[in-house]
């Protein structure tokens, strides 16, 4: 029998285009001067961490894939295709090719239904891939070098209110523990969200232009740091219990389950977070943080 | 400026991918199909597209692809299959609804990249109700932050795109009614509207449909949103964008072709055929709109002129310069001036407006076509359309000037034919000035600098304070 798999990383890794947009890698097609670079120097200090540590499998959980039926999951092996965004199309058009651990996704699919959620494989060979996934990955592995699983939303919390989102996310986050425990890999999760989220509504005619970037609103900035200041010292289930607060106040995109999600797998964390990068990306905040379960304390 | 009908579709996959999975979703296809002739029969130019699934967040984005391609599959409904298309889109009028949309200060890009993932309810729309994609498109998004006044400026930019290109369009808006699915997996046969409450309203509002009331529907949007709409966006719009596209008013023919569930969801196909014009007999709860003056400055840090709704003591600061006494006025939302003229001139609490025709702003098209050709040949032309233009055209200087219609207090008409066009003009004029009460002059004149029939010199009382006169 293999050995117990495990959750080696926790990882806030949210999901802005414009951080692909602003590296200029050979997948995407527009090319920028610059941009969001505190953003990005913390997604570099969080790779090095990551590759201090061995793993098998990125789990990424993305708002940006919503079913409104249930959780679904990848079960395809392989996708190839080309990204363009809805919303940001003018930054990011990225190629991408990536490897599916679909035995994983099944056996955290399986877990789900234990729980009594609705989940659901996805078989469809056509379907392209959310652009919310595929910027956490690409920021953590640019080189897809392992295979991901990743989860959609099913966005309980616009259906019913964050409460139920956030219980089913919890239920999500426990089956994928044991899912992964159950297949011996050694797993990073990642939450892929922003924390506030309002965005402007208009863009300078030079989007990396920095001289334009702020926090929309102070309010959003006090609960982005109220959230950090939780996860640095690994207050993670009082995070949870006011999530509704701040998803509501701040309008987060923590509504997507995806924290909760990662919060849940990890066993509600005591030990804290470690702090990569805080900025704002067209107005809302996004900080990258890891939970290391395996550091001493 | 023709908008030949309109549609209201709803945009799940299941009628197109799936339709004999249940009786319901056959209906509903075989309403598509009936549409798909009807519009077919009416050989439109272009069909103008507004999708609740395609939410932007920078302003409005409008497809501008000549011929997206891609081989679709529905983030939710995947099981259901893939669907390949090949559009065509009207890429010149794209693009001048997206300088519409720019002139009336709206935020608007036109997207046309290989790949881009155009939503469902679109591809589901065009395969339906276009099956051949023979008639080029045109696909707009839904801004998710965008309230009822931008969503009808967003509209009143599509009309006029569509009269300086002198298209005949077919509207076509993709919402279900309420929008509540069901968030387990049914037997398609067990299909049926997620609530008793849900399937109450759509029928409210298909009445309202089926005896034509559009405006009457849009003027009850806020309250669908609270009754039955999940809240993933600010507001329910797509009624706005259509009534505001076909002219604000209740004169249609309306017929509800089939309404169904789908998955909890209330689809309905409506066809609306305008029947009449709109008449000064509605009550707005609202401000109308022509212009969009919302806060649009966030990206700049030095701007704070907008923000005077904060509820904070007010900081020191440098006296607001005393209202102007005498000022021009001048703004690109009104036809480019033939002359050393501004658009207005204010002088104290009155506003003279320079003579105003219904050549269109940006175009210089003339509505209702010019009344001779560049040879001076005549040329058969609708007085009515350029009366209604020329009224157009001084709304939106009275708006560029702070001020509005009501405000104006005499009218001096110039008119080329007074024995051909009077009664039509005369018609017009009752309608959008007669509850306005202004003092009238009509004269006959040998000509008008531009081939046009008629012209308007008016003057409009504009309280000082009441206004800031910008040059736009
Ligand atoms: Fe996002």
């Amino acid at each position: 029998m293999a050995a117990r798999g495990r959750i080696v990383a926790g990882l806030l890794a949210p999901h802005p285009p414009h951080l692909v947009y602003a590296e200029n890698p050979p997948q995407n097609e527009p090319r920028a001067e610059c941009g969001w670079e505190t953003l990005r120097w913390g997604y570099e200090r969080l790779r090095a961490d990551l590759a201090q540590v061995e793993h098998d499998v990125l789990v990424v959980l993305s708002p940006h894939w919503q079913t409104y039926v249930g959780w679904h999951l990848l079960g395809v092996p392989r996708f190839e295709s080309l990204s363009v965004d809805p919303v940001f199309p003018n930054l990011f058009r990225y190629r991408y090719a990536l490897d599916v651990d679909v035995a994983l996704a099944e056996a955290i699919h399986e877990e789900a239904r234990a729980e009594g959620l609705v989940s659901s494989m996805m078989r469809n060979p056509d379907f392209r891939v959310d652009y919310g996934t595929l910027v956490s990955c690409h920021l953590t592995d640019p080189a897809w070098s392992r295979p991901i699983v990743a989860i959609s939303s099913c966005r309980a919390s616009a259906y019913y209110g964050v409460d139920v989102m956030q219980e089913q996310a919890i239920a999500l986050g426990r089956a994928t523990a044991r899912a992964i425990e159950a297949s011996g890999r050694r797993a990073v999760l990642l939450s892929s969200n922003s924390l506030s989220h309002r965005h402007f509504t208009t863009e300078g005619p030079l989007p990396e232009d920095m001289s334009r970037e702020h926090i929309t609103h102070h309010g959003q900035h006090l609960w982005d740091m109220k959230a950090i200041r939780m996860l640095r010292e690994g207050r993670t289930r009082e995070l949870v219990s006011i999530l509704h607060e701040l998803t509501t106040q701040a309008i987060g995109e923590t509504d997507a389950g995806s924290l909760t999600w990662m919060l849940s797998a990890l066993g509600f964390p005591t030990q804290g977070a470690e702090l990569y990068g805080y900025g704002t990306v067209i107005g809302t905040g996004n900080a990258v943080m890891g939970f290391w379960p395996e550091r001493a304390a | 400026m023709t908008i030949l009908q309109g549609w209201v579709v709803p945009g799940l996959p299941h009628p197109l991918l799936t339709p004999d999975a249940s009786p319901g979703y056959r209906r509903l296809r075989d309403a598509f199909d009936q549409a798909a002739a009807r519009i077919a029969a009416l050989q439109p130019d272009v069909l103008l597209v507004y999708s609740t699934m395609w939410p932007s967040v920078i302003g409005h984005q409008l497809q501008a692809h000549p011929a997206p391609t891609w081989v679709h599959v529905d983030e939710l409904f995947h099981a259901l299959g893939s669907i390949p298309y090949r559009f065509t889109m009207d890429t010149e009028l794209a693009r001048a609804w997206h300088e519409a949309n720019e002139r009336r200060g709206l935020a608007s890009r036109t997207v046309a990249y290989d790949g881009f993932p155009i939503d469902t309810g679109s591809v589901v729309a065009l395969k339906l109700l276009d099956p051949d994609s023979r008639i080029p498109a045109v696909i707009v998004s839904s801004n998710v932050y965008a309230d009822r006044a931008e969503t009808l400026v967003l509209a009143k930019a599509a009309r006029d795109a569509v009269a300086s290109t002198g298209r005949r369009a077919v509207a076509v808006v993709v919402s279900t009614l309420s929008n509540r699915l069901f968030t387990d997996w049914i037997d398609p046969a067990d299909d049926h509207v997620h609530s008793a409450k849900d399937d109450e309203w759509n029928r409210k509002i298909l009445e309202f449909l089926g005896q034509g009331r559009l405006e009457d529907v849009a003027q009850l949007s806020r309250t669908i949103h609270r009754e039955v709409r999940v809240r993933k966006v600010v507001s329910f719009k797509p009624m706005w964008f259509l009534s505001a596209l076909m002219g604000q008013h209740n004169h249609h023919h309306g017929e509800v072709l089939a309404y169904e569930a789908v998955h909890g969801t209330g689809g309905a196909v409506v066809g609306l055929t305008p029947t009449g014009e709109a008449r000064g007999d509605k009550e707005f709860d609202e401000d109308d709109v022509e212009v969009w003056h919302g806060h649009r400055e966030v990206l700049d840090p030095v701007s704070d002129e907008d923000e005077e709704d904060v509820p904070t003591p007010p900081a020191p600061r440098a006296p607001e310069p005393a209202p102007t006494r005498s000022a021009s006025v001048t703004t690109a939302t009104a036809a480019a001036p033939v002359g050393a003229y501004p658009h207005a001139r204010r002088v104290d609490d009155l506003l003279y407006l320079s003579g105003v025709g219904p050549r269109q702003p940006g175009t210089d098209a003339i509505p209702g076509g010019p009344i001779r050709d560049a040879a001076g040949a005549p040329l058969p032309y609708d007085v009515a359309a350029q009366t209604r233009a020329c009224i157009g055209n001084v709304r939106a200087v009275l708006e560029a000037a702070g001020a509005s219609l009501a405000d104006v207090v005499d009218v001096t008409a110039f008119l080329v034919d007074m024995d051909r066009d009077f009664a039509a003009y005369n018609a017009v004029y009752a309608e959008l000035l007669g509850p306005v009460g202004p003092t009238r002059t009509t004269l006959a004149v040998r000509a008008l600098p531009t081939p046009i029939a008629v012209e308007l010199k008016v003057i409009a009382h504009v309280p000082l304070g009441r206004d800031a006169p910008r040059s736009t």
